[in-house]
């Protein structure tokens, strides 16, 4: 994978468009924010009908996005030169902040998540999300690429302490997302391909420790994971009904406020983790396929952006936010669907809450940045 | 030469990149590519299975009871209606603690240990996702309060259904029974389905008898429920075939006069039509409240019945087996003309008591002194016991049974009541077979007045004494008269007649004279009751309750209340062409005559005089 350009094609592909005047003046990129918009909007539809037709439910969340894509204008005005200077800072604040969830934190849902600062709680893993590929592509961007083996070390410890902790909350889908924003950091920095592999492999010989690690309800989801039909009404009970509502929902969907299994509430956490399936009882297969044809585009365009950065630390962080957004994809429809076990995930700009919203607008709003600061490179 | 290898690094970075981030594309476009194809797997290859889940999930069964027919009286007064009620019900599923829910239901509106009681009882004989009353018939106020404080109370619902309701209560409570929970033998027994959406079910009387044709047929619908199992909406249905509304012979009026009649007294009055053996009165008394029930009696209300010692819950007019005294001798007088054992003018002397030859033991009179020379006519006018011992001996225990039996007694009358019992009529077979005993000529002459081992339901001595009037047409009494279809057609009921062999007008006429002057002579027993309204004939009877050891006397003053004899009169009226018959047992009343005649007189005056009277 060492190959040597033949010709600058990619920097003579990079010119910035400037046919989008005042977006470009206001740091937006015209075909990540016209997706997002697009799947916001979809979500907001969706919410409508999961949400049985609550508007209290529908203003709120517009509340989120309109604040969410605030944070992504503001995020994109920042100069990646900025936000790499303050990389290491931010990380340690997070990490400081995990310590005290730990030590202070507040309890909900039998997990301590929440920092209460007096006006507003603040869940730090949030936070993490963010600022572990920023430290990651700050500190692999110092020294040429591909990485050493020691520095990869370095790296991986950096993200593993964050991780450790976020899972002792517990908060499993959050450390799973954290976990492979360093991970997709340090493949995007092109650590080897054999390295990967006994990577995997020495994943794979862990499983077991995994095992004896995990806690009760944990192991009960990979359990019904495996075999859902085992507790029908207990833990199993989620992901049958959410099977029975996609497969009913057929080639075309049962249309829009018509699914069954969403508004006779036999589909669990409908407008929440479980939205997917209601799209696809009510849309059918034609829906669904659109709706990832979307979700591809906006993917595809955060690498694009990533593979046009000019700089290293850009390039990483771009392109593992980008990564982690398919991560926040596909974990969710796995799980929707049956594939994987059921980790709490959302569907992104779709399932109803702020939190994760934020923070995936603000991943996207520093692609932005990254791509409408670019200076034209001398050849 | 730093530039140089800055750039070229660069490059080469860049180019790195570059491959990685094609490498994740790909890896995205496979991953995606994966879930597509899990979704083509579910909504395309198993798209008609989950569907079938789906409807499943959606689409519930549910029966629709029918509504239970009405009873109605012979003048189309109702006896047994459904009344809307508003019920407390509890899913102890969804409730959570229920001793919880229970204390605070409690604080806003009436709730007492025994419904708490009777919920815990209900509870156990039930599945946890059933509804179960906690209390029934709220008033407006309390269903209001409890919709107001609903959203605290998970699994508890306010239900709004069909009650029985009796509305003359304990008048009528004996003869049409009630209906209450189906019991889990009762399960066994019925056709399970076209109960399905039905909870009760007839206990007793004409409730239980006609269940099957109040119940009506099942309907059913096809209802979408949610996932807590709501109905929200009806998408397909099958009406329910109501039950057959029934129309009794029964005179509620007559009911009442009877029941007022006994005034203090315990007993029984059972009046039927002579023509048809339609059931006119039937009294037990005292009587219940049978509302109490349809819902479910608590134990500490049902304990009071249970124990009390007038027994309110024992239907004396089907069950209560009385000797019948003198109130046979009618019946084996006229065994003794018909078998040729004795003339009607024939004359026995009467010392006031009867010994078998070359036996001590002295028969009593009920008349100390003795009647004198005695005569079939005066012996019934004056219910003289000495006729009767000597009659009985004459006649014999074998020949009394087989006659006697033509009249209908020792058997069930056929009456549709379920429970009936069949007295005793009692005769060497039966003597030996149940007491292994042989029969002693003693027991023979105690039998010839109604007395002994014999046993007689008010019923039957009714039935027997409309066969006298008949002349031997012996009718199956009924209590239903028609029975209405839902398409409003009404169906009479059969009448079942059963022809005694025996019939020599001469001597039915002889009897029926005697009887005649029971009411109408100087010296009868009855004669109280005589009217110019109307002809009756009648007969007095006076039943031991216990027995007078020979050497005492018995003393109706000093004798315990309980322990008094029971007074009995059977009538037929008017004599001429007889339209009613009627038997009369007054619990420790004390002599016939006095007590239940005049009871008798106004069930007739009732019947054929109707409210001129």
């Amino acid at each position: 994978m060492n190959q040597i350009p033949r010709s600058g094609l990619a920097f003579q592909e990079s010119q910035p468009a400037r046919a989008t005047g005042l977006l470009a003046s206001l740091h937006l990129d015209l075909p990540l924010l016209t997706g997002l918009l697009l799947l916001a909007g979809v979500g907001l539809l969706i919410l409508y009908s999961a949400g049985d037709q609550n508007m209290e439910l529908i203003q709120r969340q517009s509340v989120r996005l309109g604040l969410a894509f605030c944070a992504m204008a503001v995020l994109a005005q920042i100069h990646p030169d900025n936000l790499r200077r303050w990389s290491p800072w931010l990380f340690l604040i997070g990490l400081a902040m995990l310590v005290a969830v730990i030590l202070v934190g507040e309890t909900g849902k039998g997990a301590q998540r929440w920092l209460d600062l007096g006006f507003f709680r603040f869940q730090p893993s949030e936070m993490l999300k963010l600022a572990l590929p920023m430290v990651i592509a700050w500190y692999l961007a110092e020294k040429r690429l591909p990485p050493k083996n020691s520095r990869l070390l370095v790296a991986g410890m950096i993200t593993v302490v964050p991780v450790l902790l976020i899972a002792k909350q517990p908060d499993l889908g959050t450390a799973l997302l954290v976990a492979s924003a360093g991970i997709f950091a340090l493949f995007l920095a092109g650590i080897s391909w054999r390295l990967i592999a006994m990577l995997g492999v020495l994943m794979a010989a862990l499983g077991p420790a995994v095992w004896y690690l995990m806690r009760d309800y944990q192991r009960q989801r990979v359990l019904t994971f495996l075999n859902p039909e085992n507790d029908p009404l207990g833990a199993g009970y989620h992901i049958i009904q959410s099977k029975i509502a996609i497969g009913s929902g057929g080639v075309n969907g049962k249309g829009w406020l018509n699914g069954t299994q969403s508004h006779l509430e036999f589909l669990p956490e409908r407008h929440t983790d479980f939205i997917f399936a209601v799209i696809s009882e009510e849309f059918g297969l034609v829906g669904v396929l659109a709706l990832l044809g979307l979700y591809l585009f906006i993917i595809l365009r955060g690498l694009f952006i990533a593979s046009q950065a000019q700089d290293t630390y850009s390039r990483l962080l771009s392109g593992s936010l980008t990564l982690v957004f398919f991560v926040y994809l596909f974990v969710n429809t796995g799980m929707v669907t049956g594939l994987l076990p059921v980790v709490g995930v959302p569907l992104p700009l779709i399932s109803y809450g702020g939190t994760s919203l934020v923070t995936i607008l603000a991943g996207f709003g520093i692609l932005m940045s990254i791509h409408t600061h670019r200076k034209l490179l001398p050849t | 030469m730093n530039q140089q290898i800055s750039i070229k690094n660069y490059l080469r970075e860049s180019q790195l990149f570059l491959g990685r981030a094609i490498a994740a594309s790909a890896i995205v476009i496979i991953l995606l590519l994966i879930l597509a194809g899990r979704l083509v797997y579910l909504q395309v290859q198993s798209h008609h299975h989950y569907k079938t889940l789906s409807q499943d999930n959606r689409v519930k069964i549910e029966p629709l009871p029918p509504t239970r027919g009405l009873i109605f009286d012979r003048h189309g007064q109702v006896l047994a209606q459904n009344l809307p009620a508003y019920s407390l019900e509890i899913i102890p599923e969804k409730a959570g603690d229920l001793a919880v829910t229970i204390q605070a239901l409690s604080k806003i509106i009436r709730i007492e240990a025994d419904d708490v009681q009777r919920f815990h009882k209900l509870r156990k004989q039930r599945r946890r996702f059933d509804s179960i009353p906690l209390r029934v018939r709220l008033s407006a106020e309390e269903v209001a309060r409890i919709a107001v404080n609903r959203h605290r109370f998970p699994g508890v619902d306010v239900k709004a259904k069909l009650l029985r309701e009796y509305p003359y209560k304990d008048k009528t409570a004996h003869l049409l029974g009630y209906v209450a929970r189906i019991s889990e033998e009762e399960l066994l027994t019925i056709d399970a389905s076209n109960y399905s959406g039905t909870s009760y079910i007839g206990k007793n009387g004409v409730e239980k008898t006609y269940e099957e044709l109040l119940h009506g047929q099942v309907g059913l619908q096809q209802v979408e429920v949610n996932a807590k199992g709501r109905v929200l909406r009806v998408l397909e249905d099958q009406d329910p075939l109501p039950g057959h509304n029934l129309h009794l012979f029964l005179d509620t009026q007559m009911q009442m006069t009877a029941l007022e009649a006994l005034g203090e007294y315990n007993g029984a009055v059972a009046a039927i039509d002579t023509q048809t053996g339609g059931v006119l009165t039937l009294v037990s008394k005292p009587g219940f409240d049978p509302n109490l029930f349809v819902e479910g009696i608590s134990s500490s209300a049902y304990r009071v019945l249970n124990e009390s010692i007038d027994k309110p819950l024992f239907n004396r007019a089907i069950r209560g087996q009385y000797p019948p005294g003198s109130t046979v001798k009618p019946f084996i007088g006229l065994a003794g003309l018909e078998l040729g054992m004795v003339e009607f003018h024939q004359e026995t002397y009467c010392p006031g008591y009867y010994q078998l030859p070359g036996k001590e033991h002295k028969y009593r009179d009920w008349k100390k002194w003795g009647h004198g020379e005695v005569g079939m006519a005066k012996a019934i006018i004056e219910s003289c016991d000495v006729y009767y011992y000597e009659l009985a001996r004459t006649l014999g225990i074998d020949r009394m049974h087989s006659f006697l039996t033509g009249f209908g007694f020792g058997e069930r009358s056929g009456i549709d009541l379920k429970g009936e019992l069949q007295g005793l009529l009692p005769s060497r077979e039966w003597k030996r077979a149940n007491r292994r005993e042989p029969w002693y000529p003693g027991e023979t002459l105690i039998v010839g007045i109604g007395q002994g081992y014999f046993l007689s339901t008010p019923l039957q001595l009714a039935v027997a004494t409309a066969t006298l009037a008949n002349q031997g047409r012996r009718i199956r009494p009924r209590v239903v008269a028609s029975i209405e279809r839902p398409d409003g057609t009404h169906v009479p009921t059969s009448l079942k007649i059963s022809e005694l062999s025996q019939a020599d007008p001469l001597h039915w006429e002889e009897v029926r004279t005697a009887m005649i002057d029971v009411v109408e002579d100087l010296r009868g027993t009855a004669k109280r009751i005589q009217t110019d309204a109307y002809r009756i004939a009648g007969k007095t009877g006076t039943a031991q309750v216990f027995t007078v050891k020979q050497e005492e006397e018995y003393d109706e003053e000093t004798v315990e209340k309980h322990k008094r004899d029971h007074a009995l009169f059977i009538a037929f009226a008017p004599v001429d062409q007889p339209r009613i018959a009627v038997a009369v047992i007054v619990e420790n009343g004390g002599h016939g005559g006095a007590v239940a005649a005049p009871i008798a007189r106004k069930v007739l005056d009732q019947y054929l005089l109707g409210d001129s009277s």
